[in-house]
């Protein structure tokens, strides 16, 4: 690394701090953005992303930073997956066996469930409920109001509730 | 069926993540050095006086942290080289290998690369190299080492350059005492001073 590289970016703790800090909550989202078995793939590619541009990281908000990351490769994960030439029809589709991970019952509807919402209403759960992050956090992430941030959540939750309804329903 | 609660959803969601994090984060660890991003590999190893840290850039080992040396200090001294630092033991496999047998009185010599990358270019470092010759079992004064580096009357300004040693044990610090024959300062301690130059006979049991 270059001297001035040093000097332009402000100190940045230890990366093995930077990660102790922000691996749990990354990889609890990417659970619910791409199912357990995917996410370790995203989880690697988030950090590895994360290390080469470790400088260039806002330095005020680290957590959006990363969680910004890790939402791109998510995304990324998807696209690549609806170009293999699976049988698949929707993006963001995760397998039965991946979603409740052998769990029955209310776990596996609510894998099941998330898995069903929309891509932008499902970040935003799982901003909220599977990384635990703070309302202004999911907006620095999403790029977004507060306000707006706490409406996404407030749908996508709503929504969850309707799909599972719905699966109770149909029993 | 009733209202789907909010924490039910983050109980299900955040269902086995812990250990599944730490299982994640070795193997990015392990795929960060294959892609040669680790500027600095760190790890714990286990001494009779308690458990040190020790760190290595791709040249060789950079720093030894002892016992008493608190991990935040560590990596803040690590910091000074590169942020991209991560635990990361298989790097120091063969360090360790020899930190255990020097420790068992197996071994008096180590074989390592080193990496003087903390250590200031001038009086300081001469210090060190001349430091990093004394054999095992011998003892050299301050001043002996301050004449050897140059400068013999500089004897307090040797006691400050090895109190800075980022490399202790490796570079034998330890074995340089007051001109008495006390043992003088150390940064790990008195009692690791001791320690170490009754383990390599340089000392009585007293």
């Amino acid at each position: 690394m270059s001297a001035n590289a040093t000097a332009g970016a402000a100190q940045r703790p230890p990366f093995q701090q930077f990660l102790d800090t922000h691996g749990r909550p990354v990889l609890a989202f990417l659970r619910a953005m791409v199912g357990p078995h995917d996410a370790e793939d995203c989880f690697q590619e988030t950090f590895i992303a994360a290390l080469r541009a470790y400088e260039r990281m806002d330095g005020a908000h680290p957590r959006a930073w990363v969680m910004t990351i890790a939402r791109r490769k998510a995304i990324d994960h998807h696209r690549a997956r609806a170009r293999r030439p699976e049988p698949r029809d929707e993006l963001p589709e995760i397998p039965a066996t991946e979603r409740t991970g052998g769990l029955g019952d209310l776990d596996g509807e609510i894998w099941a469930a998330v898995a069903e919402l929309s891509e932008k209403q499902r970040a935003a759960v799982a901003l909220r409920f599977a990384a635990d992050l703070a309302y202004r956090e999911i907006a620095s992430a999403l790029g977004c109001s507060e306000q707006a941030a706490r409406r996404r959540v407030a749908d996508g939750l709503a929504e969850l509730r309707r799909n599972i309804d719905r699966e109770e329903v149909t029993r | 069926m009733s209202r789907l609660e909010a924490k039910e959803i983050a109980r299900t969601l955040g269902d086995g993540v812990d250990r599944a994090a730490a299982e994640a984060a070795r193997r990015f660890a392990a795929r960060a050095e294959r892609e040669r991003l680790v500027d600095v590999a760190y790890t714990e190893f286990d001494s009779p006086l308690g458990t040190g840290r020790i760190a290595a850039t791709e040249r060789g080992v950079v720093s030894i942290g002892l016992p008493n040396f608190a991990e935040p200090e560590f990596l803040e001294q690590l910091g000074r080289i590169s942020p991209r630092i991560l635990e990361l033991p298989a790097r120091l496999d063969g360090a360790l290998r020899e930190l255990d047998q020097y420790f068992e009185g197996q071994r008096h010599e180590f074989g390592l690369e080193l990496d003087w990358g903390l250590v200031r270019p001038g009086f300081m470092s001469r210090v060190l190299h001349a430091t990093a010759k004394l054999p095992y079992g011998a003892t050299a004064s301050y001043g002996e080492v301050a004449a050897e580096a140059g400068n013999p009357r500089a004897y307090r300004a040797a006691g400050t350059a090895l109190g800075h040693n980022p490399i202790p044990i490796v570079v034998p610090c330890h074995r340089v005492l007051r001109a008495g024959g006390a043992l003088g300062d150390y940064g790990g301690g008195p009692e690791m001073k001791a320690f170490l130059l009754r383990l390599e006979g340089a000392l009585g049991e007293g």
